[in-house]
């Protein structure tokens, strides 16, 4: 019970402040984030840069605040979309079976035998490499791992008799599925979202490193940490900020996560 | 028995749970003589397992033993060391566990896992070890002992895998045999073939048995002298005889006094239309597919299946498993489709797509089996009982939430509705499933093994609430089973189901006393009956003829006839086809 107030607790926190960093940081920066300053590059910590600047002499914490949202936004929005279809698709082809299932999984494995960064690759040369294209490259390129899983528990639970209990008592499919089946997924869906966070966090700065994501000058987290690569000799801060940065944020949600989970099983809550 | 050195002692054996210093076994004293069959007989959590895991150090690592002394033919088992330990287990000490599915390695020949035994604890050439199993293979009643050592254990049937655990442990020639619950995983036919193969196995070689079970009947026909275990402590301990003639203590009376019995019969007015009346119902599955793209092989589940339940009866439907009663269960539920044949309801014809389905579906109401599976985890018992009325749209929320709040007072959980299952023990969680499914008032009701994942004390329970109920509301039942018993005391008439067939239909006394169908008579001869005689029990055994024979448990255990007619089917293989049983009237 302790430990899990104290995820709930820790990882509440972290989200909470993150979230009113990316939206302080859409408003107001200390600097401009974008201004260039040849005469300030790769300083350290400093009074009016107190996380340094970066190799066009940038302001690393204003390019930090403003990063936020934009990965915070690419982030949610992309494992909203994948856990959403991939639900969708999973719940679908679980529980109906034979050809809905059939017909489905054959293009969720064609998709899934891609490699999900080269998937996402292309998808984004076809979408536009901006914010909704990553969003939708990124999101489909993890649609079918998410149905494999749900896909699996659905299984499973479609075998169980209170899904039969369930029709007996005359209610729908649609009902059974919305009320019996995906309830008792969540657990799988929220280790795999919150993981799935992580994830998207890399692959967008990925995307970025090969010119395709969020296009530069324009700050995300991940663009952040791809472009340090070169000068971690000169300056270690410049990679190490927005590297913690993607950490906090990815403890923040995992904990939130399981607390979320546990909250949601009755049988994780202890006997009362 | 004489009297000589005991086998095994065991003084004041206390066991805990490591983390919390929950004691959950609590001064067990246990002795055995060599050759003597003794059964531990005990519900769920009474320990019994727990005790028979203790005797070889096979504890879970969560368990510790806390205090007591276990000696095994004069030795301290309790100080020996691993090394020690493992010349002892398998060779003096043999175990055979309740699921012959996952106590067999799947990945490994039969040959192989038989000669392991072997090549560890014996000093015998290649060639001797390989006649040693052959011959052992033939004598537990394998067909093709050759065949069968480099045959995997999924190719055999539950009886025949027990068969094979069974010879793989004797063929140590133990001076003890563990036995957890040996034959609660399979038929009742086959559980009494492999209990009479143990037996005579065992005596030939003057091993000592511990049989470990929660089925009093059935191990008081074979044991010397059972041990009757509650709540960790042992409650009372005697000979067979005298424990079932003259019980000291209550709780073993109360046992006894829960094992089903038959009831008067109810005389019930019959009307005209049957409830629910099934015509040719026939049921397939598919089966192996032979090519990849070759139509799937179909296997019939169910065939030609006629059978009526009137009004207010209770119609029980047995058969082992495999013989189709479920899925004719499931089919009359609308839970699966059925390939031909027809459903009436009061007279009319019901499908999916007939006006009066949904009549039909609200009307039907099943209880599942096993309530851990039919009640959903993530709900509360009032929202599983409230769910129920969620199609009866007459009713308001305020009109529900008090019909729901009847219901479970009805079934004695009136203090439980916010409760979730995990909440709840096994019997409360029945209860809820049947709350759920009487709470529209239903008038029919399909109740799946309703009882058998329960312990024997709160099945009584649960079989006499479902009475209750029955007799307050007067639904029809349609009552599957596997267990002989609970259907002699409940069931009004009953359908014998075999192969997919029904094989045998009538009123419960006609079926129970002479029953007409050889599978009828053979199912009911693996039963032991228990009969209240003056203040305590006495174990019956039927003859084949249906007939229930007095003193047959005597008979069993000294006399020559059982086991001389069990070597009898051994030989013949396939078992079971010598029924030479008294012809019935």
């Amino acid at each position: 019970m302790m430990r899990h107030s104290l995820n709930l607790v820790l990882g509440g926190t972290i989200v909470v402040l993150i979230i009113a960093v990316a939206i302080i940081g859409s408003f107001w920066t200390p600097h401009d984030p974008l201004l260039i300053d040849y005469a300030h590059r790769l300083l350290p910590f400093t009074p009016t840069n107190p996380l340094g600047t970066d190799e066009f002499g940038r302001d690393v914490l204003s390019r930090l605040m403003a990063g936020a949202s934009a990965s915070g936004v690419i982030a949610i929005l992309t494992v909203t979309l994948a856990v959403v279809s991939g639900s969708v698709l999973g719940l679908a082809t679980g529980y109906f079976g034979g050809w809905t299932d059939r017909v489905l999984m054959t293009f969720v494995n064609a998709l899934l035998s891609f490699p999900g960064i080269l998937l996402a690759l292309a998808l984004v040369a076809i979408f536009g490499a901006n914010r909704y294209g990553i969003v939708l490259a990124l999101g489909l390129a993890y649609t079918p791992s998410v149905t494999r899983i749900v896909r699996s528990n659905v299984l499973a639970i479609r075998e169980r008799d209170y899904v039969a209990a369930s029709r007996t008592i005359g209610n729908s499919e649609v009902f059974t599925i919305l009320r019996h089946v995906l309830p008792n997924c969540t657990a799988a869906l929220i280790v795999l979202a919150t993981s799935m966070f992580g994830w998207v966090l890399l692959a967008e700065s990925a995307l970025s490193f090969l010119g395709l994501g969020v296009a530069p000058p324009a700050p995300t987290w991940g663009n952040m940490l791809a472009t340090a690569r070169p000068y971690l000799t000169q300056s270690a801060l410049l990679a190490v900020c927005p590297g913690l940065c993607i950490s906090i944020a990815l403890l923040g949600i995992n904990l939130l996560g399981d607390a979320l989970r546990d909250q949601l099983d009755p049988q994780m809550r202890g006997v009362r | 028995m004489k009297a000589s050195a005991p086998l095994l002692e065991v003084r004041g054996l206390t066991l805990r749970v490591r983390s919390t210093g929950n004691v959950i076994v609590k001064d067990v004293d246990l002795t055995m003589a060599p050759g003597e069959i003794v059964g531990v007989v005990g519900e769920s959590g009474s320990g019994k397992t727990m005790v028979g895991r203790a005797l070889m150090r096979l504890s879970p690592p969560s368990i510790e033993r806390a205090a007591g002394t276990i000696r095994l033919a004069g030795r301290d088992v309790t100080g020996m060391s691993e090394r020690e330990l493992r010349k002892v287990r398998g060779a003096e000490v043999g175990l055979v566990f309740q699921e012959p599915m996952t106590s067999l390695n799947p990945s490994m020949l039969v040959g192989d896992q038989l000669d392991e035994g072997l090549r560890l604890h014996r000093k015998h050439a290649r060639g001797e070890r390989r006649e040693m199993i052959l011959s052992m293979l033939t004598r537990v009643g394998i067909r093709d002992p050759k065949g069968a050592m480099n045959s995997y254990p999924h190719q055999f049937s539950g009886g025949m895998r027990q068969r094979i655990m069974l010879a793989s442990v004797m063929l140590l020639q133990p001076a003890l045999l563990i036995a957890d619950e040996p034959t609660t995983a399979l038929d009742a036919l086959v559980q009494r073939d492999v209990l009479e193969l143990m037996v005579e196995l065992t005596r030939a070689n003057g091993t000592a048995v511990m049989m470990i079970s929660h089925d009093l009947p059935m191990v008081a026909r074979y044991a010397n002298r059972i041990v009757v275990m509650h709540h960790g402590q042992i409650v009372e301990t005697d000979t067979t005889e005298a424990l079932m003639r003259a019980p000291r203590e209550d709780y073993t009376r109360k046992l006894l006094g829960s094992i089903p019995r038959r009831v008067p019969a109810r005389g019930l007015a019959r009307s005209d239309t049957p409830i629910v009346e099934v015509r040719n119902l026939a049921v397939d599955y598919a089966g192996r597919r032979h090519s990849l793209f070759g139509r799937a092989e179909r296997v019939r589940a169910l065939a030609d299946a006629n059978i009526k339940i009137w009004p207010g009866e209770v119609l029980a439907v047995v058969g082992e498993s495999g013989s189709g009663k479920s899925t004719l269960g499931k089919a009359i539920a609308g839970l699966l489709r059925p390939n031909s044949g027809e459903i009436l309801y009061r007279g009319e014809a019901v499908s999916k797509a007939s006006a009066n389905w949904r009549d039909y579906r609200l009307n039907c109401q099943v209880i599942f089996q096993d309530p851990n599976s039919s009640l959903d985890p993530r709900m509360p018992v009032a929202a599983l009982v409230a769910e129920g009325l969620r199609q009866d749209h007459a009713m308001d929320a305020r009109a529900r939430n008090a019909r729901v709040a009847e219901v479970l007072e009805e079934v004695g959980l009136g203090a439980l509705g916010d409760r979730y299952p995990h909440e709840l023990s096994g019997g409360q969680r029945q209860r809820v499933a049947i709350a759920r499914a009487v709470v529209r008032r239903p008038a029919f009701v399909i109740a799946d093994e309703p009882v058998s994942a329960l312990d024997v004390t709160v099945r009584a329970q649960v079989l006499e609430l479902l009475a209750e109920l029955q007799r307050a509301h007067g639904f029809s039942c349609l009552f599957i089973s596997h267990d002989l018993g609970v259907v002699e005391q409940v069931a009004d008439r009953v359908v014998v189901m075999h192969h997919g067939r029904i094989v045998e239909e009538g009123a419960r006394d006609e079926v129970f006393d002479c029953p007409q169908h050889d599978y009828t008579r053979r199912l009911l001869s693996a039963i032991p009956v228990i009969e209240a005689v003056d203040g305590g029990f006495q174990l019956k055994w039927r003859r084949q003829g249906g007939m229930a024979e007095e003193g047959a448990d005597q008979e069993a255990s000294e006399g020559p006839r059982e086991p001389a007619e069990a070597r009898r089917r051994i030989r013949a293989g396939t078992a079971r086809t010598d029924d030479k049983g008294v012809a019935p009237v």
